[in-house]
C-alpha cells in the first residue's frame, strides 16, 4: 500500500478486499434465494440496507415471520459497532465539509474502515475524501452486484463453499489485523498484542452467555478500556 | 420480481437504522471537540474490532457452554497468517486463505 491518497489509489487499495465481498455476497444471494426472497428484495437489502451480517439476520427473521420491531432491534444491535467505527474514522475527516463527511459515513463498512486504518498508518495519519470514496463506492457496487448474481445463480450452484470462497472474509480480517498490528507505530506491538489476547479471551467467554453480536460489541468496548488502562500504566 | 409490504418496510426501516448508525457519528465528530479520553479510547477501536471479527469466525458458540474452535477456519488461518507475515500483502493473505480452505474441503477436513 503506497502513501498516495488519490481516487485511483483508493480503487487499487480496495481490490484485495473485493474477494471477500464477492465470496460473501454470492453466499448471501444464494441464501436469500433459498429463503424465497425475490431479486428486488435482495437488491433492496444490499443497496439500501447495505450491511453484510445484518442482511443474513434480516433474511432469516423474514423467513420466520418475526415482527418488524424485532427485526429493527436486531439490525440496530448488529450494526451498533458502526457507531464506534464511524466515530473513530470521522476524526480523519474533520477538515472536510459536513456534506463530504456525511457522504463518507453513508458507505462505511467493517472492511473499508479497517482498510482506512491500515492506510493511515502509511500516510502519517492522513486520509482523503477521494481515497475513501473510491474504496467505499467500489466496495458498495461489488457487494450489491455479487448478492444479485448470487440470487440469480442460487438455483444452479449446489454448494458454493466447496471452493473455499466463504473463507475470503475471514482471511481478509486476518490480513488486516496483522497489517494493523505491525504498522500502528503509535500504539506499538506489545500493547496491541496484549489487547488482542484480552479481546479474544473476552469474546471466547462471552459467546457462551450472550449472542455473538452482543459479545462482539462487549469484547470490543472492554478491549478498548483495557488498552487505555494498560497504556496509562506503562 | 415481487416485494411484499413487510419486506418494503424492513428494507426502508433497516436502511434508515443502518445509515443513521454510520452517519450520525460523522456529524457529531465534525461539530464537537472530543475529550482526550475518548480519543484514547477510539485509538483502540481498530485493533479490538478487527480481533473480535476474526474471533467470530474462529470460535463456534454453544449457548450456556464454553465455545469450541471452528477447526477448518483455524487450520486455514495458519497458512493465511504465514502468507501475511511473509508478504505483508492483503491480497496474498486472501488468495492463500481461499486456496487453503479449498484444499481442506477437498479432503473433507474440519
Amino acid at each position: 500500500m503506497s502513501p498516495s491518497l488519490t481516487f485511483r489509489t483508493g480503487v487499487r487499495d480496495v481490490l484485495p478486499t473485493v474477494f471477500g465481498y464477492i465470496g460473501v455476497g454470492l453466499a448471501f444471494g444464494i441464501v436469500a434465494h433459498t429463503s424465497h426472497l425475490s431479486l428486488l428484495v435482495v437488491a433492496g437489502l444490499s443497496f439500501v440496507v447495505y450491511a453484510g451480517s445484518a442482511q443474513f439476520i434480516i433474511t432469516s427473521m423474514l423467513l420466520l415471520h418475526d415482527p418488524l420491531s424485532a427485526i429493527f432491534i436486531s439490525t440496530f444491535l448488529v450494526n451498533s459497532r458502526m457507531i464506534l467505527m464511524s466515530t473513530s474514522l470521522a476524526q480523519y475527516f474533520k477538515h472536510e465539509s459536513l456534506t463530504r463527511n456525511l457522504l463518507i459515513g453513508t458507505l462505511v463498512t467493517d472492511e473499508t474502515f479497517a482498510l482506512a486504518m491500515n492506510k493511515q498508518n502509511k500516510t502519517n495519519g492522513k486520509l482523503s475524501f477521494a481515497w475513501q470514496s473510491a474504496a467505499n463506492v467500489v466496495a458498495y457496487l461489488v457487494w450489491g452486484v455479487s448478492t444479485v448474481v448470487g440470487a440469480i445463480l442460487g438455483g444452479l450452484i449446489a454448494d458454493p463453499t466447496r471452493f473455499g470462497f466463504d473463507f475470503a472474509l475471514t482471511a481478509m480480517f486476518i490480513g488486516l489485523v496483522y497489517l494493523q498490528l505491525i504498522s500502528d507505530k503509535h500504539l506499538g506491538m506489545t500493547l496491541q498484542l496484549s489487547v488482542m489476547v484480552f479481546v479474544a479471551l473476552a469474546y471466547y467467554f462471552l459467546i457462551g452467555v450472550m449472542s455473538q453480536n452482543f459479545a462482539l460489541l462487549v469484547a470490543t468496548v472492554a478491549g478498548c478500556l483495557f488498552g487505555m488502562e494498560l497504556k496509562k500504566c506503562r | 420480481m415481487s416485494i411484499s409490504l413487510t419486506e418494503l418496510w424492513v428494507i426502508l426501516g433497516c436502511g434508515a437504522i443502518t445509515v443513521l448508525s454510520r452517519v450520525l457519528p460523522f456529524a457529531f465528530v465534525k461539530s464537537l471537540n472530543m475529550p482526550a479520553w475518548l480519543i484514547s479510547f477510539l485509538s483502540f477501536v481498530p485493533i479490538t474490532i478487527m480481533t473480535a471479527l476474526c474471533c467470530e469466525s474462529l470460535f463456534v458458540a454453544h449457548a450456556g457452554h464454553l465455545a469450541t474452535l471452528n477447526v477448518a477456519n483455524c487450520l486455514a488461518a495458519i497458512p493465511a497468517t504465514l502468507a501475511g507475515v511473509l508478504t505483508k500483502s492483503l491480497l496474498m493473505v486472501v488468495v492463500v486463505g481461499i486456496m487453503a480452505m479449498a484444499v481442506l474441503r477437498y479432503f473433507s477436513i474440519g
